[in-house]
């Protein structure tokens, strides 16, 4: 479960990327979020791990809070929430077990992962994540051999080694071709409904969200504008909240593909 | 035209700060040149000069080759040379890793003592010509090949440091958030999202300096610090040409060699 | 999930090649030791000595920066020339060497090698070898430093040069240009600001080598490091450091700021 008490978020700038938001996401959820450009989506997301610090407010991790969490805490945490990142980052150079593997770190002391020494179970997992996204053919070959999607699903099947209870996606198919973009989604979406795994995801496209989603929240310059089950997220519904923004954004493409 | 004042007023004068920009660059190198050769003592070939350039010459067609495979020649020498520039640059780049990542400026921190002080540092040791730095190991722990490692290990971490520090500096920011983001603590992101990215560079820029090294070695003899230096400069002062030629013409084997290998390397690394 | 996958998965590959690297490596490392006598022992041991050397140092001798003056001069101007009279060289090298400005295999090629050779003589050998024929002074050092600057211009400028833009160069060919015209618009306009500033790079090279030459008597401050630490007298040589670091930082930012200027 994530809790948002209150948050906001106010860059050194002075811009202000989230602005008083609650929220409470539920275990085994599939949550979609939308929003403009700039409306604070990966703001967002990034504050759930704390790779954003936040500056007011209160963010709680089934009911701990990592806000307030320090140093192995902190990490212990963490070790819980995957994250999938529209470029991937993933270490090009070196293979695609070992990127898998580097999920797995969090668990083992240092010096055993300075000299790469994983327990059997470690790479069974990892070579069990990468069947999962279909890619265990690929298990040593270089990362930066791989197109996108492939680099996208092995991303996927790090947070899966790492036994994530959460997932986070930050615009996981941006860099994607449509044909891709299906199977990465269809992956995120079998590994929450198969392994219950709560997953949140940034999306340009409104249509995706969607089709994936068991929930879309909407965000407008740092607000939640909409938040409500699939059915409730009408093209109507968005025209409204968005109006001539939307309109004039759809020209350009991102967020509301729904007339395609 | 009266529409677009600001295009033609701005013009000629930026133009005009340029030229004597150049003008005036040009006036000081003029100056500099001026200053350079009136310094210059008065310049006449002796006419020893062409005698000992073809004795040179000479030597150098007609090497001593008795001298390669004599105890204490050509080959022992070659061998000091390269064991010299090995090990030195093995301790250089060890030692350097620190300074790299010291040297290289971040996004999240900046300031004199992080950055600032590190490159200053690393100039400050570039400023030492291996051969002064070998004078001064000499008298540390003697004449010897021991004095030119130490003196090559000191001096080549000061380019070392720069090129690595630029190598850090290139990462992608990207696996390092990943790895962040999995829990890993500060040495775990460090082994799985930063050193796999420079490493190659390292190792590539290392052997870069292998090569420059196997050079500095080959002239560390002249203070005494080992190497094919030693019975060189002894030839050149006692006028034994084919002695000379057959040292010189070892030395450029060598160094060939070492670049040819080295570059391969490195191409293949990359 | 700790069974692996039914699927077939790939063998991991042999690491033998790793293995037989850092044996190597380790190897060499270990006859390097060897052979030069090394003993990080004797380094500890002896830290006293190092520590009363450093310590000997100071204070510097400031009196003995007048007497140096002209040296630390004469070192900057055969820095200057040497530099000047490589990169003029360096000129018809370049065109030599670079195989999109020279189309003749068997001219280029030649060039690379004879550019090669030189660039394996090392720049204080240069100077020995010169000084031997000219005498003591600073010809012998301008000569060298002439040559050990083809070697670095010459070779930085045409490895430019062969990746300029292509477009230039087929556009003179095709409005009928003579090889001089060519030359002069498509290949100067490109290539000026690569060798303007590895000539400012070279010049900085130059400084610190020429710092050294003295020591085999090719003129400059080296000859005053060598008779003061023969002399064990440090405060001196402390003085020579220091001046040395100034007169090569200042070279060093007058040079930067140069190159900013002209790009
Ligand atoms: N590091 C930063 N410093 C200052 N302002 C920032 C920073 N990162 C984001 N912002 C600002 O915060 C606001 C929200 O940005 P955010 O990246 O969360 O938007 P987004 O919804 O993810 O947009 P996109 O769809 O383009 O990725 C924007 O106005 C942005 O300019
Ligand atoms: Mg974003």
């Amino acid at each position: 479960m994530i809790e948002f008490r209150n948050v906001s978020k106010t860059y050194p700038n002075g811009v202000k990327g989230l602005k008083n938001i609650n929220l409470t996401i539920e275990k085994g959820e599939f949550i979609v979020i939308v929003g403009l450009s700039g409306a604070g989506k990966s703001t967002l997301l990034r504050s759930i791990n704390r790779l954003h610090e936040i500056s007011e407010g209160e963010i709680m991790i089934d009911n701990e809070s990592i806000t307030a969490a320090k140093g192995k805490n902190l990490r212990h945490i963490r070790r819980d929430i995957g994250m999938i990142f529209q470029n991937f980052n993933l270490v090009k150079r070196s293979t695609v077990l070992r990127n898998v593997l580097s999920g797995r770190v969090a668990y083992h002391n240092t010096l055993r992962t300075v000299f790469g020494l994983f327990p059997k179970e470690d790479v069974n997992l990892a070579l069990n994540a990468l069947d999962r996204v279909n890619i265990v053919e690929k298990a040593y070959t270089r990362s930066d051999q791989l197109s996108g999607g492939q680099q996208q699903r092995v991303s996927i099947a790090r947070a899966l080694a790492q036994e994530a209870k959460i997932i986070l996606a930050d615009e996981p198919v941006a860099s994607l071709d449509p044909l891709t973009t299906k199977q990465v989604m269809d992956d995120l979406k079998k590994i929450n409904q198969e392994l219950g795994i709560t997953t949140v995801v940034n999306l340009h496209f409104i249509d995706i969200a969607r089709q994936y989603a068991t929930r879309i929240i909407g965000l407008n310059a740092g607000e939640v504008v909409f938040d409500g089950p699939v059915e409730e997220a009408t093209d109507e519904k968005f025209q409204e909240i968005y109006g001539q923004q939307l309109e004039k954004e759809q020209q350009r493409g991102p967020v509301g593909a729904g007339a395609e | 035209m009266s529409q677009l004042p600001t295009h033609t007023v701005d013009k000629p004068k930026g133009r005009g700060k340029k030229i004597f920009n150049r003008v005036l660059i040009l006036v000081i190198l003029a100056a500099i040149y001026v200053w350079a050769f009136a310094g210059i003592e008065e310049f006449e070939i002796k006419e020893t000069a062409g005698q000992i350039s073809k004795a040179i010459f000479d030597g150098i067609i007609h090497p001593d080759w008795a001298f390669v495979n004599e105890e204490e020649g050509l080959i022992f020498g070659l061998i000091d040379t390269l064991a010299i520039s090995i090990l030195g640059t093995f301790i250089s780049a060890i030692l350097t890793i620190p300074f790299g990542f010291w040297a290289a400026s971040r996004r999240d921190k900046s300031g004199f003592f992080v950055t600032g002080l590190g490159r200053f540092v690393l100039s400050f040791i570039r400023v030492f010509p291996e051969v002064v730095l070998a004078i001064i190991f000499i008298k540390a722990v003697g004449p010897g090949s021991f004095a030119g490692v130490l003196a090559l290990g000191l001096h080549s971490i000061g380019m070392l440091g720069k090129l690595f520090a630029e190598e850090v500096e290139a990462i992608d920011h990207g696996p390092r958030e990943a790895l962040i983001a999995t829990g890993a603590n500060r040495i775990q992101v460090l082994v799985y999202s930063v050193l796999p990215q420079v490493l190659p560079g390292f190792i590539s820029y290392t052997l870069y300096r292998f090569e420059l090294n196997v050079r500095g070695a080959s002239i560390l003899g002249i203070i005494g610090a080992g190497g094919i230096g030693a019975p060189l400069i002894f030839a050149l002062t006692s006028r034994n040409w084919p002695r000379v030629g057959v040292i010189l013409l070892g030395i450029i084997v060598l160094v060939s060699a070492i670049d040819l290998i080295s570059g391969y390397l490195r191409k293949k690394i990359v | 999930m700790s069974q692996p996958p039914k699927k077939t998965i790939p063998k991991p590959p042999t690491r033998i090649k790793h293995y037989l690297t850092a044996a190597i490596v380790l190897v060499l490392l270990a006859l390097s030791y060897i052979q030069t006598g090394s003993s990080f022992m004797d380094l500890i041991t002896n830290r006293d000595q190092m520590a009363s050397l450093v310590i000997d140092m100071f204070p510097p001798d400031w009196a003995y920066f007048e007497k140096i003056i002209e040296p630390m001069l004469e070192t900057i101007r055969m820095a200057v020339i040497g530099t000047t009279f490589g990169a003029i060289i360096s000129v018809p090298v370049i065109l030599l060497c670079a195989n999109n400005v020279n189309r003749i295999p068997w001219i280029s090629y030649p060039a690379r090698f004879i550019l090669n050779l030189i660039r394996t003589v090392p720049e204080l050998l240069l100077a020995a070898i010169f000084v031997a024929i000219f005498g003591l002074g600073m010809i012998p050092g301008i000569f060298a430093l002439t040559i050990f600057s083809v070697g670095i211009i010459a070779k930085l400028t045409y490895e430019s040069v062969e990746g300029i833009d292509k477009g230039p160069m087929e556009a003179m060919t095709a409005v009928g240009a003579n090889k001089v015209q060519w030359i002069t618009f498509a290949i100067i306009p490109q290539a000026a600001a690569y060798f303007v500033s590895y000539v400012l790079y070279t010049f900085e090279v130059n400084i610190r080598a020429a710092a050294i030459l003295g020591l085999v008597g090719a003129g400059g401050i080296g000859l005053y490091y060598d008779s003061n630490l023969g002399f064990l007298n440090y405060p001196r040589v402390n003085t020579l450091i220091i001046a040395t670091l100034a007169v090569v930082l200042i070279i060093d930012f007058v040079s930067n700021k140069l190159r900013e200027k002209l790009l």
